[in-house]
């Protein structure tokens, strides 16, 4: 019970702490969804229980440094002694219990909290499609027949299924308010849910590094209510322009939010977002599977690479 | 035709040609450092010439196989490497602190920074300088002539050597990978780097990570095999315990770099497909083969750290060491866990949730024999006599912050955080938090400690007070505000960030960088002081902290032979137990006669054809990467030819030397441990506790 | 026993002496040296399997195309059989039968070695010509990272055959020379050992159906 007081006290100084500091909410700290939040709580249940063991470490050594200094000639001096019944007990086996509770919480922790797994709420979920593309992310609704770069849209209390690939090297996706990361891969299909509580704009971001335009890489969650999520939608119908294999190719290439947006001709849209009305069949499945029809795929044809060339993609990809 | 003779290397591989052609401050930084190198090589160069200190270097140092001067060898390439790799970390972290939507250094200037960062710190610091550690004290503590095989050592040694010239010439000619210090595919394929650069990091690992399998089956088989008689393994120090364990995963956990690191040569020099994105390449595999490597690594370096500790521990508590059994059961332990843990690295790569779990319990696992570990040293200092020596106040700072990585540790070990906190300065934060205190405070701490061994001489004790001070200071300034940072989702390797709350904390990490900076400068200052004044600081004897171990029971420095007789071991801390019953500082009966291995120039013919023949591949140059290698073969079978490869050191002489270092000895004051610090302090200590002081308590 | 033989494995025997005594530290110090080797086999195959599936070939030929079982046959007796006359030569060395009767017998097995990697080398060819190059997929680069590094092991113990032929043949049998044929003893065996595992994994688990 004591332990449990423990963690309580730790959450609500990290609150305070937190809450003096800033709240644009990009961080797991100040959640913004249910996987969030549980992730803030095992981050404390662990602080706490780990203390158990680091505390006495924190409190004894300066007690037993000063206590038995070598000009204190009155504190007890053993010099052969070196073991301890009770001591080797208690040595191993609080931490051992210690972390017998930890990788109790730990197991059932991974598999509620598994990236994988559904979460449930009343609403029918969103299917939505994420393309790691060098420095930028293209969000495809497959459901909608919308897409987007930069800027993922949902309507809150509505769990959102992502499906994650790159066209690229490797990246990791994260909206830290809401859950943890994902990695995307070529060729590979990762999946992340996600959920907001409430209407909110979030910072997502790829924290693996990719090439210079990495610390760019970065996009807006917004979750809305469901109204406003289907006046944007319209809103992306009428003044997006089509996501063909042509205009894919020419996102695809290397290059952050703001120069594809220049070279698309999307200024209208907010910095680094570009809206697509329409988005070719399947674009995610050709995305995922170029990689594996048993061709190469030459350097000409892989966004991100050097000497990729926008021409010879998109011929690659009508053969 | 001048591709065949220079491959791709041309005017523009020039660090100062590129820097002409465009010269922004982040081109001048680039040429700057290549200034250093070029500069720093030609002073060198004109110094031992200038001394007439070739000769000598060449005899006593380069074509030498004594462990000892290997050992020293590999310290000094350790801290000059650290030199670098602090510098570049200063660098980032102003280029951070500044780095509000731009800062001064280029993208491509600070990936490299970052990549070479990591690769000199994790292979070119921590490694050589644990090596070399290793090298100098374990033969001596464990009673040996020798390593147990003395040639292979030089060899490791300049395999190590060729590695980092290899990192510094990247800094002359080409560009260093950008890929980080894992270098994962497919960022590093041929595809999207065609450069140089990652090929750079190739072959510094390939060719230093087998020489660091070469010093795992050396040390390992020194330890089995070459120990005095007595010396079974449970009267083994602490530190000889660490070392079998450092050995045993040098032996396996290198392989898998090596594997993973060729295979990415093959895919980026003959088009293969092992971990590019098309034709069934499979990245993953990469991922798990580096880590595979990777997480022991980690153990590589802390278990010897750990042993380090104990030693001086136990010595400036004047105790012998709590737990003993404990401590070789939590080593080993953790030596195993090690290779059980590798994919927590990756928790966020999408297998499922049993997986992660599996791994991540094991990782914390871990937690249990570390925590032995350091309520261990606790109950060591527990009812000691504790002198703060600079190694104590590395110990002490370890004890601090080094439990603060464990708790993150731990925290990282959990899957659910770990998808929150992967890949951002949390992560930088924890794992420098247990480098810097656990491995270098150990290192320094290490430093302190047996220095005085090697070179016979103390290092000035208020020098080396301020810069343990700084270290620590620094390193809490430096690293605890990037935990705040990475849970704000602030991620690695940003040249630059876009959120202005970031900003303070990353004023106050600079801030601990200059303060780390600093304490290396202290370091260096110490050092020379101590050079100055080393006849005040002189403690030829051999005892200088009233030491436990065999180590201290020779002269400093010890003679090539280390023993003038192979000792007979009684007991566990076998010095401290001599001195006590009286069998100390005696004469043997007879001295016999001693065999040691001949100098050979074996290792520096690997270090440079190394050298040449890693050049030779990253530019393309092939004749000259055939020839080097051909030298390289022919010079290591020709020297299987030479029958004459010993000599003998007569037992006249060595009886000579010895009785003389004994009668100095016996003629010189033992000091007590308040005097430690002090000039009297010429390495003969008072025996400071009565015999059964248990009882007389 | 437990005085004659003081490391695992193959013993000189106490006859031998200075040489055998001499053994304990290098020979054990190989068997490590084998380990490491072991780990490093052992990753590439798990490489192998990763990419041993339809995945991994990526459209290109399969084993059944490339795969001759009648060589690969005709290889593993040889490998097998120049591991028997190994160990004839370790025997004679072992019971003093005379540097002719040593050496006789390495130049057997060093022909041996030859023979298979002539064979193997046909096969290489002839897996080029169906187009099983390392280029065409990750299967059939993790096949060309796995059986040439065995070839290639196989190459350097013929050359040590050979500099042991003539250090025999120019240093007598002096202990150093003793001690390097048994540790060329374990290094053949050991590539013997990794063929099988080759034979099996590779050659019949793939033409298995």
């Amino acid at each position: 019970m004591r332990f449990r007081h423990v963690s309580k006290v730790m959450l609500l100084a990290g609150c305070l702490a937190l809450a003096a500091c800033n709240g644009t909410g990009d961080t797991f700290l100040l959640p913004a969804g249910p996987i969030a939040a549980a992730q803030r709580l095992e981050l404390f249940k662990i602080l706490g229980w780990t203390l158990i063991a680091i505390l006495p470490v924190f409190v004894l050594v300066p007690i037993f440094l000063w206590r038995y200094r070598y000009r204190n000639g009155k504190a007890r001096y053993t010099p052969d002694w070196d073991r301890s019944s009770v001591l080797e007990i208690l040595m191993w086996g609080v931490p051992l219990v210690i972390v017998t509770i930890l990788s109790v919480q730990l197991y059932r922790t991974t598999h509620a909290l598994d990236p994988f797994k559904p979460i449930e709420s009343d609403n029918p979920p969103l299917r939505v499609q994420v393309v790691g593309l060098d420095w930028k992310w293209l969000f495809i609704y497959p459901d909608l027949g919308i897409a987007t770069v930069n800027e993922l849209a949902f309507p809150a209390q509505t769990s959102v299924a992502l499906d994650l690939t790159t066209d690229t090297v490797m990246q990791s996706f994260l909206i830290s308010a809401l859950a943890g990361q994902i990695y995307a891969m070529p060729g590979m299909r990762t999946r992340l849910h996600i959920l907001a509580d409430a209407p909110g704009e979030f910072e997502g971001e790829n924290t693996q590094f990719n090439g210079t335009g990495f610390p760019d890489q970065r996009f807006n969650a917004i979750a809305m209510t469901p109204e406003a999520f289907d006046t944007w939608v319209a809103q992306v119908r009428s003044d997006g322009q089509a996501l063909t294999s042509d205009s894919y190719a020419v996102v695809a290439e290397a290059s952050t939010g703001v120069q594809a947006q220049q070279r698309m001709g999307g200024e209208d849209q907010p910095e680094g977002v570009l809206h697509f009305s329409s988005v070719e069949d399947d674009l995610f499945g050709t995305i995922l599977h170029r990689y594996t029809r048993g061709t190469a795929v030459p350097p000409s044809a892989q966004p991100g690479a050097t000497g990729y060339d926008p021409q010879a993609a998109t011929g690659g990809q009508s053969q | 035709m001048t591709d065949a003779i220079f491959g791709r290397l041309g005017l523009s591989s020039l660090a100062l040609w590129r820097a002409f052609e465009n010269p922004d401050l982040s081109e001048l930084i680039a040429a700057g450092a290549a200034m250093a190198v070029i500069v720093g090589g030609l002073v060198t160069v004109v110094l031992l010439t200038w001394f007439r200190l070739w000769g000598p270097l060449w005899r006593n140092w380069l074509t030498s196989v004594d462990h000892k001067r290997i050992g020293i060898m590999y310290c000094a390439l350790a801290l000059i490497m650290l030199a670098r790799g602090v510098i570049e970390g200063a660098l980032m972290r102003t280029q951070q602190a500044f780095g509000l939507h731009g800062g001064f250094l280029s993208p491509d200037h600070f990936s490299e920074l970052f990549s070479t960062h990591g690769t000199i710190m994790i292979f070119f610091v921590a490694m050589p300088f644990i090596a070399g550690v290793i090298n100098y004290v374990m033969p001596l503590q464990i009673g040996a002539r020798d390593m147990a095989f003395p040639v292979m050592n030089q060899i490791s040694l300049g395999l190590t050597a060729t590695g980092a010239a290899l990192v510094m010439i990247s800094l002359v000619l080409g560009k260093f990978s950008t890929g980080g210090w894992a270098n994962y595919p497919p960022y590093t394929g041929a595809d999207f780097q065609p450069g140089p650069g990652p090929d750079y990091w190739i072959w510094s690992i390939v060719l230093a990570g087998i020489g660091t399998t070469l010093s795992g089956i050396n040390f390992a088989v020194t330890i089995y095999k070459e120990r005095a008689p007595g010396m079974h393994f449970l009267r083994m120090p602490i530190f000889c315990w660490t070392v079998i364990c450092t050995s045993i995963i040098m032996i396996f956990a290198l392989p898998p770099l090596t594997v993973a690191a060729l295979m990415l040569a093959a895919d980026r020099y003959l088009e293969f497909h092992f971990f590019t994105n098309d034709l069934g390449g499979n990245m993953m595999n990469y991922v798990n083969l580096f880590w595979l490597f990777g997480h022991p690594e980690v153990y590589l370096l802390v278990i010897p750290a750990y042993g380090m500790f104990s030693e001086v521990i136990s010595t400036f508590s004047g105790k012998r060491i709590y737990g003993y059994m404990s401590m070789v059961y939590a080593t080993m332990s953790i030596a195993v866990l090690s290779f059980c843990v590798w994919l927590h690295h990756f928790f966020t790569m999408g297998q499922s949730a049993n997986i992660n779990a599996a791994f991540g319990i094991a990782s914390m696992a871990i937690a249990v024999p570390t925590g032995i570990k350091v309520y261990n040293w606790m109950a060591t200092i527990f009812r000691g006599r504790v002198r703060m020596t600079v190694p104590m106040i590395y110990a002490t700072g370890f004890f601090y912050l080094f439990v603060i990585g464990g708790l993150t540790g731990v925290m990282l070990a959990n899957p659910v955080i770990s998808y929150q906190v992967h890949n951002t300065l949390f992560l930088v934060a924890h794992f420098h938090n247990v480098i810097i205190p656990g491995v270098l405070f150990g290192l320094l701490a290490g430093y302190h400690y047996w220095f005085p061994k090697a070179f016979g001489f103390r290092l000035h004790e208020g020098w080396g007070r301020a810069a343990a001070l700084l270290w620590i200071v620094g390193f809490s300034f430096t690293f605890l505000p990037l935990y705040w940072l990475g849970l704000q989702g602030m991620p690695r390797r940003s040249a630059s960030f876009s959120d202005p709350s970031f900003q303070p904390m990353l004023w106050l990490a600079l801030f601990g960088a200059a303060l780390i900076v600093s304490a290396l400068t202290c370091l260096a200052i110490q050092l020379w002081v101590s050079i100055r004044n080393r006849a005040q600081l002189a403690a030829p004897l051999g005892d200088p902290w009233n030491g436990r171990a065999l180590e201290w029971s020779i002269p400093s420095p010890p003679p090539a032979y280390n023993f003038a007789m192979v000792p007979q071991v009684m007991a566990r801390d076998d010095f401290a137990e001599a001195k006590a019953d009286g069998r100390a500082y005696a004469e043997p009966e007879a001295y016999e006669d001693i065999e040691m291995p001949n100098n050979t120039a074996i290792g520096m013919i690997v270090c440079v054809f190394g050298t040449l023949l890693g050049l030779a591949l990253v530019f393309w140059i092939w004749w000259l990467a055939v020839l080097s290698l051909a030298v390289m073969l022919l010079a290591l079978i020709g020297r299987t030819f030479r029958l004459n490869v010993t000599h003998v050191i007569p037992a006249a002489q060595i009886a000579a030397e010895h009785r003389a270092w004994l009668a100095k000895v016996k003629a010189a004051p033992a000091v007590d441990r308040l005097e430690e610090t002090h000039a009297r302090n010429l390495g003969r200590a008072v025996l400071e506790r009565p015999i059964g002081s248990e009882a007389a308590q | 026993m437990s005085t004659s033989n003081i490391h695992p494995g193959l013993n000189l025997g106490a006859r031998h002496g200075e040489a055998h005594v001499g053994a304990e530290t290098i020979v054990f110090g190989f068997w490590i040296f084998l380990m490491s080797d072991l780990v490093i086999f052992g990753l590439v195959f798990a490489s192998y399997l990763t990419v041993a599936n339809p995945m991994g070939m990526a459209g290109g030929p399969g084993p059944a195309e490339a795969f001759d079982l009648r060589s690969i046959f005709a290889q593993t007796m040889i490998l097998l059989t120049s591991s028997l006359t190994f160990g004839f030569s370790t025997l004679a060395m072992r019971h003093e039968r005379g540097r002719a009767a040593i050496a006789g017998w390495l130049g057997v097995t060093l022909l041996l070695g030859l023979g298979f990697l002539t064979l193997e080398l046909r096969d290489f060819a002839h897996m080029i010509d169906v187009g099983a190059v390392p280029q065409r997929s990750g299967f059939w680069s993790a096949f060309w990272g796995l059986v040439p590094l065995h070839g290639f092991h196989v190459a350097v113990g013929c050359l040590w055959i050979m500099v042991m032929l003539v250090q025999m043949a120019l240093m007598g049998l002096v202990p150093v020379v003793k001690t390097r044929l048994l540790r060329l003893g374990l290094f053949w065996h050991f590539l013997d050992l990794i063929w099988v595992a080759i034979f099996s994994i590779v050659y019949l688990g793939g033409l298995m159906p």
